[in-house]
């Protein structure tokens, strides 16, 4: 290859890259919205665009328009360098939501202090927030609290003993490690400790394994994607009788319908989002739930997911920040976002501070229960 | 006692998945030498097809030829617009081309289906069956069965069908086969869309117990790969055997040793027998195009 | 005048990265070119093992993620940046030589499945053992600055340019080693071998120990780039060492042109800025990369370079031809 096809090459990036520079808000985003983590990347991106195209339709931030550049890193660590690279540089945008899965946040999140804009991403890891980066930001709960939440309703039924069967894809791995770490203060024993892969077809033998384990008295599930449900047929397959816990991993319709009867009795931490019509109407996430569930569903068809959810708070906290100080100064917008207080998201009501990037406590999960194909509240 | 029969049911019913991707394999690699690394798109097709038929209220029993159609026409496709122009490439750009032609399928099944998972009840209800203490799903007897039948099937059809005859003449020797009369570019175009529907057919049967998603292939085609060459390219027993000794292995490592490390045991156990007998299990020693 | 190999190698490749230095507008740029050359120097790696010596790897990595990880873990317990490379890429050379004389006595497609049960090994061990690596959130990489190293001789950077001019470099320095490998006895051994083992085993070449050395030699500049790549992106997940990667690098090296350097360069480029490019298909995306490969596959058997240069050499011909028959009448 010539230098001259070289540069001419490199030019037509330039311009594909290049942006009209109208007087417009951008804000960015990488996104798992193919690959393995497709499942949480793309209710995602279909709730930016979609919030996105709601802000316009009323006129924009401050009267100007917002833009949302979106890219699909497929959840691949190194393109979400480049794409948050490209956001910042080349996009010039004021603040970038994203990182689907951990390990592209954490590939990302160093860029985020250096260049001074505002991130907030919506992966699960406690490692993001912890210890706390000046411009890295989180929305959804950590897999720190989803174990803690998980834990104390098991002893609150009076039970000590836990088996775990975990994914071993990055979200079920690292919920697995946490819960392994926090047992002991919550009063409970891990007896048993099983893995499977994110694609398994079945599950039995390590289920087997965990249901001769002596003195086992309730079983919980990290993960996402099939593999939580694989594993809760093959419980039912196998005619278990313990109570059986899965994580905030799969909290959505569709784990129901994959499935099936299975479900019935299992209990999971979850958000507000999927018990719309259960909540007290001076609950103050009724309003956004009910918000977000009828916009998505007019637009697209279908129930929105919790990962969406957490697609819907790290939005609303960027533009509410945008409009308190203005889109000129991305410290600034750093520093509205860290002073948001008492914002009622459809995940939990979030109150940042210099020491607290996720902003959310335990009261912001609900322990759900699966009755009749449908989701119950815990209490 | 009650144990191990689990650990055996489930290493079966696995492996009775890689066994059926693995013949899909084996035909097309016996008529033209290429390894089909789009294989476990085949799969994904027939599962997705089955599930958005049977989820728009078509009976399994009309969906299912449906989608096995499905994936025969793609299949044919791929030879006729991939594989045939390409002619007698090297080894590696027909891999990089089959993998090319994975990740374009990919991209055509996320516009024409969704991102989401998706299943179908079993052909045979949802109750589990009891027996010495294991317990076994209806539609993993549906799986085993198909594996069993299309192995039949093939057996029969290679060694006593005038087009199967074809199709072996036209592996071992392209230019002798075309030159005592048999239609060699038939015989190709045979093998890819009996593969497709081979791969359909074990995503039809499997997607109620396995569940599909557009993005699943490689992992699909990796275990069918890994089935194929433990029993030896080629060979349709290596196929059956490699598929079933793989799920076994993953079960009973899962079961007695550790599930963290149940892939990798059927890994090990790939490179020792590669390394005693290169070959494979079954396979047959021959000169390979490089 | 006549330039050997090597040095017209070292020329073409140092005339791009400057090229790429004053053309690029921005960090982002600099970011995609730092890719490049990582890349560039793991599949001339390939281009040793497969182009060269005619061997499929679907394995490589592997080694690329011993070298980052190797990057990433030793500075934990105090060893330098530097130290912990070399540390990686002898780890990567040694796994080579120990697993290369059983695997490489396979051939065709039973080599390619040992070799990606190899890089699966490596990557479940990666993605499995977290108390070390993580698992499959990765871990962060520190203790190395490339805009520090610069800056202690004098040159001062942007962090991204540091990093482009470092890969850069040490792409550069990778190409012209491979080159003159190509040159020497070694090199037409493992040519020799590339058309037939038995030919070769005839002329007195020791196959099993060339295509062991070229294994070696391939796994050490996986391991290389894949410690550029953690230091480059100070975070590194058990991807980097997936079997998708793999066949990434294989898709690199045979599409650009495995035969040579240049095709590594080729290659590198074209699937590295490929999906930056790409990203205004966005739904269509992988339908159109897959397109690509298969087209280019189809056209182009040999890979992008040698068609190119074949082209190029035709019309000279046939245009010499011209001159030839206009004297003529």
């Amino acid at each position: 290859m010539t230098s001259a096809k070289l540069g001419a090459g490199l030019s037509a990036l330039a311009l594909l890259a290049a942006l009209p520079a109208a007087a417009e808000i951008r804000i960015g985003a990488s996104l798992a919205v193919t690959g393995p983590a497709a499942f949480l990347g793309d209710p995602e991106a279909k709730t930016l665009e979609m919030l996105v195209e709601a802000v316009n339709a009323e006129g924009g931030v401050n009267g100007e328009p917002l833009k949302l550049v979106l890219y699909d890193d497929g959840g691949d660590p190194n393109k979400a360098r480049t794409f948050a690279t490209r956001l910042i540089e080349e996009d010039e945008v004021v603040a970038v939501i994203g990182g689907t899965s951990t390990g592209a946040t954490m590939a990302m999140s160093p860029l985020f202090g250096e260049y001074e804009i505002p991130f907030i991403s919506l992966a699960g890891a406690v490692v993001i927030i912890d210890p706390v980066q000046d411009y890295v930001f989180k929305t959804p709960h950590t897999d720190r609290m989803a174990c803690e939440k998980i834990f104390a309703d098991i002893t609150g039924r009076g039970l000590t003993k836990v088996g775990m069967i975990s994914g071993t894809g990055g979200f079920g791995k690292s919920m697995r490690e946490q819960c392994l770490d926090v047992a002991e203060a919550s009063g409970v024993e891990i007896v048993a400790d099983e893995t499977y892969g994110p694609n398994d077809a079945d599950m039995t033998p390590q289920l087997t394994n965990i249901a001769n384990t002596a003195g086992v008295e309730a079983v919980v599930n990290p993960g996402f994607g099939q593999g939580p449900a694989v594993v809760t047929r093959n419980f039912a397959q196998l005619g278990l009788e313990l109570p059986f816990y899965q994580s905030h991993g799969v909290a959505s319709d569709s784990f129901i319908e994959l499935a099936g009867p299975a479900a019935e009795g299992v209990r999971l931490p979850a958000t507000p989002l999927l018990i719309p019509g259960q909540l007290a109407d001076d609950d103050p996430q009724k309003q956004p739930v009910t918000d977000y569930i009828a916009a998505y569903e007019a637009k697209y068809g279908d129930t929105p997911s919790t990962f969406g959810g957490y697609a819907y708070d790290a939005f609303n906290i960027v533009i509410a920040a945008i409009e308190s100080a203005g889109a000129d100064d991305p410290a600034a917008i750093r520093d509205a976002i860290e002073a948001t207080s008492g914002y009622a998201g459809v995940t939990g009501v979030y109150s940042f501070s210099p020491e607290d990037h996720l902003g959310l406590d335990l009261t912001a999960f609900r322990m759900l229960e699966i009755r009749d194909g449908g989701w119950a509240p815990v209490e | 006692m009650a144990e191990l029969l689990q650990f055996l049911v489930s290493g079966v019913t696995v492996g009775a998945i890689y066994a059926a991707v693995a013949l899909g394999f084996t035909l097309i690699y016996n008529a033209t030498g290429v390894v089909n690394f789009a294989q476990g798109e085949f799969v994904v097709i027939g599962g997705l097809t089955a599930a958005a038929l049977i989820g728009a209220g078509v009976p399994p029993l009309i969906a299912a030829p449906l989608a096995v159609l499905a994936g025969l026409v793609v299949g044919l496709l791929l030879y006729r617009l991939a594989i045939r122009p390409a002619g007698q490439a090297p080894l590696v750009s027909l891999i990089i081309i089959t993998i090319g032609a994975s990740i374009f399928l990919r991209g055509a099944m996320q516009m024409v289906f969704d991102k989401q998972i998706h299943r179908y009840d079993g052909f045979s209800g949802e109750a589990p069956i009891g027996f010495l203490g294991a317990t076994i799903l209806p539609q993993s007897l549906w799986i085993i069965g198909g594996s069993l039948v299309v192995f039949a099937f093939l057996a029969w059809f290679m060694g006593h069908t005038r087009a199967g005859r074809g199709i072996r003449a036209t592996a071992s020797n392209r230019l002798a086969a075309a030159l005592v009369g048999i239609n060699t570019r038939a015989a190709m175009n045979l093998s890819f869309a009996l593969s497709a529907a081979i791969g359909a057919l074990a995503g039809v049967l499997a997607t109620p117990v396995t569940f599909t998603s557009y993005d699943v292939g490689v992992l699909v085609a990796l275990k069918g790969f890994s089935a194929t060459m433990l029993g030896g390219v080629g060979s349709a027993q290596g196929a059956l055997a490699g598929g079933l000794l793989i799920g076994l292995i993953e079960a009973l490592t899962a079961g007695y040793v550790s599930s963290d490390y149940k892939d990798a045991a059927a890994f090990v156990v790939i490179l020792a027998v590669l390394f005693l007998r290169p070959q494979g299990l079954f396979g047959a020693r021959m000169t390979e195009r490089v | 005048m006549t330039l050997g190999p090597g040095t017209r190698t070292f020329l073409v490749f140092a005339a791009l990265v400057v090229l790429g230095a004053l053309v690029f507008p921005s960090s982002f740029f600099y970011r995609v070119g730092t890719l490049v050359w990582i890349n560039t120097l793991a599949v001339t790696g390939m281009v040793v093992l497969l182009g060269y010596v005619g061997l499929v790897s679907l394995g490589h990595a592997g080694f690329f993620a011993i070298g980052a990880y190797a990057t990433a873990l030793l500075p934990q317990y105090g060893v330098p940046s530097g130290l912990a490379m070399l540390a990686g890429a002898a780890g990567a050379a040694l796994l080579a030589a120990l697993i290369g004389r059983p695997i490489l006595k396979l051939s065709g497609y039973y080599l390619a499945i040992a070799t990606l049960g190899l890089g699966m090994l490596i990557w479940m061990v990666l993605s499995k053992e977290a108390w070390l690596t993580g698992g499959p959130d990765g871990m962060t990489v520190t203790g190395f600055s490339a805009r520090n190293l610069l800056k202690s001789v004098g040159i001062t950077l942007k962090t991204a340019e540091a990093w482009y001019w470092l890969c850069g470099a040490v792409a550069t320095l990778g190409a012209v080693l491979a080159v003159n490998l190509g040159q020497s006895s070694a090199g037409r051994a493992f040519r020799a071998i590339h058309d037939s083992d038995v030919a070769a085993a005839s002329l007195g070449v020791d196959v099993a120990r060339a295509k062991s050395a070229a294994f070696v030699i391939s796994a050490v500049y996986a391991a290389v780039a894949g410690a550029l790549l953690a230091l480059a992106n100070g975070y590194i997940t058990p991807d980097a060492g997936g079997f998708m990667h793999s066949v990434e690098l294989v898709t690199m090296a045979v599409l650009g042109g495995a035969a040579s350097v240049y095709g590594a360069l080729v290659g590198a480029l074209i699937l590295t800025a490929l999906p930056q490019v790409l990203t205004v298909f966005a739904e269509y995306e992988h339908m159109v990369l897959g397109a690509i490969m298969v087209g280019t596959m189809i056209a182009m058997r040999r890979g992008l370079v040698p068609a190119l240069a074949g082209l190029l050499a035709r019309r000279r011909a046939a245009r010499r031809a011209g001159r030839l028959a206009r004297r003529v009448s």
